[in-house]
């Protein structure tokens, strides 16, 4: 290699900073989606990478579900804080509140309600773009998507009448009411964004290293054990996410490997507690970080269904 | 735990096409699976789809077909990219679909690829597919080529069958322009010369394809001959606390050829003016030279006017600037291309008004040769057309530079990307209006 070359990780950095640029030129009012998670995370250190020494020229904006882990949500708030960003909250409890939207009978998990709390925060704000740490190496519909994704007045997503997406070149162009997600890491794999988090020295909450946690198992999975109800005259959030009596339960030492919130994230056994056993955990593993992901089990299709309907 | 070792490897991207049943997507889950990329419950997955619809045989074709109409048809709709690992590389893959409908979503994988592979399936040996998806390889100017000859166990391996083949090929490759391409006899339903060599061809002595596109040189894939930076975004921070950034003024791009020194000279187009460079500004501190394809800042010398969409470029290799553009153009939509239309023309960081003055051929891909006299381009055609554009573009022939020689057409109204654009070279280089811009 001559010294005119990039690795596969300065290749990916200069491939997502360009999207980013693109994103902050082309369009009126974009959003980055951060949650707080591992991908999230980079994605705002090439925020960084691309706007500096200028402001990140976009709010960020997250989607509760109402199930987060508590270490997720201090997180998120102390990053925006430090990087002088402003951070947009939006509930689906307030969607359900408001009544936009409703449970189905006995739909535990926050995962579809999303969508509808989040084409309300991009009506609100008017966002014509937003900025979302999906990979296509998570999921097989996934990776068929664009890294400019295109949806129409309801947000949603066909998949068999994508724009051809060409060179570096990126059709950006909208109607009103019409929508873009955009993908910077959409050619990284879980092993990048490890790689990356190691190289760039970035911080991740504590939860992806191994602690001690009570769960039960479903599934096949060990689910973390939701926090006791609060008893405060509203429903339980989490009733049907709790452990039923002959369901097991035990103290493991545990990490997740990828987070929703609290219901779909199963937690593997692991001793990793350092970003380098991580990647050494990922490189002897032998199922996908997806695996642990209750939401895509439900069948073959549920990702594109989910995207179709307007999904992340 | 035993921590793996820090050495960076670098990427290579390829594509696979082929006719529709020619064994694409069975190609990639053969690499994946024989390169043990592939993990236990994408291999559960797989066996449950297998008991459902495949009658209990695995279908490595499942892997990548990702769509339901895909799985229910059997047929590669979208590019589908894949991601995997060897000691040696990283590979970033686009399977690309082999049905004619589908053409523009090959020229989307293959536009970044380094290599493609298209495959052939041996029985029927080179098909109009075949040659449409060589000469498409040969247009987007992908540097490298792999012929796999596939499905060799049902012609028995025979040796006179892959030459057989290989000559129909090198019967029109002479045509096309590539410089590197190789042949191979493989069974991607078998894995034979995919990951492990065949015992059944002791007649060929190449690599295995696995073998190939870890060792295949791309070090030279990007141009690094005339400094381009498109301005792809103005860096000027508001009200900064640090009182040094107060008249920052970067220019921000991925450098689309060439390399940049601090101190060297440089033009602006298109207003021409000329400045020195006075920092290379990154996230990661300053650089003292950056390349191609380097996201950076440029900080000038000088307090010039630079918008997004103008050119920074060095004072070699001058690019050419016109607003009356001659390039091929693959049409990817289903409402024909058709002379007098207007479209808008995106090339490196602007979006311009075009008008499409003559179609002057179009591509037949059972000669190659490009007839005249076409009256419009419909989907999937190659043809050679004629632009004027609202104002000039600050351009290289594609042949020379992939980045600054290309563009996409957006049909006005719709928004939809109609046709991916491979420019000529210029006829004439910008002419400097200072005379001193010389190193």
């Amino acid at each position: 290699m001559n010294s005119y070359h990039l690795d596969h990780l300065q290749y990916l950095e200069t491939e997502a900073v360009h999207v980013m640029r693109e994103v902050a030129a082309e369009f009126e009012r974009p959003a980055l989606l951060f949650s707080g998670g591992k991908d999230s995370i980079c994605m705002l250190r090439l925020a960084e990478k691309a706007f500096r020494p200028s402001d990140i020229p976009m709010p960020l904006l997250n989607i509760e579900t109402g199930h987060e882990f508590p270490e997720l949500i201090e997180f998120r708030d102390r990053r925006a804080k430090e990087l002088g960003a402003k951070l947009i909250v939006r509930t689906v409890e307030d969607v359900l509140a408001r009544g936009l939207a409703t449970a189905s009978p006995g739909e535990v998990s926050r995962n579809r309600l999303q969508i509808p709390a989040l084409l309300g925060a991009i009506e609100e704000f008017r966002f014509d773009c937003c900025i979302g740490g999906a990979r296509r190496d998570e999921e097989k519909a996934r990776a068929k998507e664009r890294f400019f994704s295109f949806r129409d007045g309801f947000g949603q997503w066909d998949p068999k009448n994508q724009r051809p997406e060409i060179w570096n070149l990126y059709n950006a162009r909208l109607n009103p009411g019409e929508n873009m997600r955009v993908f910077p890491l959409s050619n990284w794999t879980e092993m990048d964004v490890w790689e990356y988090i190691r190289r760039e020295k970035l911080e991740v909450p504590s939860i992806y290293f191994s602690h001690e946690r009570e769960c039960f198992r479903r599934g096949g999975q060990w689910l973390p054990i939701p926090p006791p109800h609060s008893n405060n005259g509203h429903p339980d959030p989490y009733a049907g996410a709790r452990p039923k009596p002959n369901e097991k339960r035990a103290k493991l030492i545990v990490r997740v490997r990828t987070i929703a919130d609290m219901i779909s994230t199963g937690t593997i056994e692991s001793r990793a507690d350092s970003v380098d056993d991580i990647i050494a955990e990922i490189a002897a593993a032998r199922v996908t970080e997806r695996g642990s992901r209750a939401d895509d089990k439900v069948n073959e299709a549920a990702m594109e269904d989910r995207k179709k309907a307007g999904y992340f | 735990m035993p921590v793996p070792a820090h050495h960076p490897v670098d990427i290579l991207r390829f594509n696979t096409c082929g006719s529709v049943d020619d064994g694409k997507s069975t190609l990639i889950g053969r690499l994946l699976y024989d390169s043990k990329n592939l993990m236990e419950d994408q291999i559960e997955a797989l066996e449950r789809s297998a008991d459902i619809t495949g009658g209990g045989q695995i279908n490595l074709a499942n892997l990548t077909d990702g769509l339901r109409a895909e799985r229910e048809q059997g047929i590669t709709i979208d590019v589908a990219y894949r991601y995997f690992a060897t000691p040696k590389r990283k590979f970033i893959v686009a399977d690309t679909p082999g049905h004619v409908q589908y053409t523009r979503n090959m020229v989307t994988g293959a536009s970044t690829a380094n290599l493609s592979i298209v495959l052939v399936d041996a029985r029927q040996g080179v098909i109009e597919q075949s040659r449409r998806h060589t000469c498409i390889a040969s247009l987007l100017r992908i540097p490298h080529l792999v012929i796999a000859i596939n499905k060799m166990d049902l012609v028995d391996w025979s040796e006179e069958r892959f030459i057989e083949i290989r000559d129909q090929f090198e019967e029109f490759l002479p045509r096309l322009d590539m410089k590197d391409v190789k042949f191979a006899p493989i069974s991607a339903l078998n894995g034979d010369n995919v990951v492990e060599p065949s015992p059944k061809t002791p007649w060929y002595t190449g690599p295995t394809l696995l073998g190939h596109l870890e060792s295949v040189h791309i070090g030279s894939d990007w141009n690094l001959n005339g400094f381009r930076l498109p301005v792809q975004w103005v860096n000027r921070p508001n009200n900064p606390t640090d009182a040094r950034l107060h008249d920052f003024r970067g220019f921000s791009g991925q450098v689309a050829g060439g390399l940049v020194k601090v101190g060297q000279k440089v033009m602006v187009l298109p207003s021409g003016q000329i400045s020195r460079v006075k920092e290379i500004w990154t996230y990661d501190g300053p650089q003292k030279e950056a390349f191609c394809p380097q996201s950076i800042t440029l900080v000038l010398e000088d307090d010039i006017d630079v918008s997004r969409g103008d050119m920074i470029i060095g004072a070699d290799n001058l690019p050419g600037a016109s607003s009356d553009l001659h390039a091929k153009v693959c049409w990817m939509h289903p409402r024909p291309l058709q002379r007098g239309r207007k479209y808008f023309l995106k090339h490196t960081t602007q979006t311009v008004q075009a008008v499409v003055t003559a179609i002057e051929g179009r591509i037949n891909f059972a000669t190659f040769e490009s007839e005249p006299d076409a009256p419009e381009l419909a989907l999937n055609d190659v043809g050679e057309i004629r632009l004027k554009t609202a104002k000039p573009l600050i351009y290289d022939g594609y042949a020379t530079n992939r980045l600054t020689g290309s563009f996409i057409l957006i049909e006005q109204g719709t928004n939809a990307t109609v046709a991916a654009g491979m420019l000529f070279p210029p006829t004439e280089a910008v002419k400097p209006e200072y005379t001193d811009f010389s190193i």
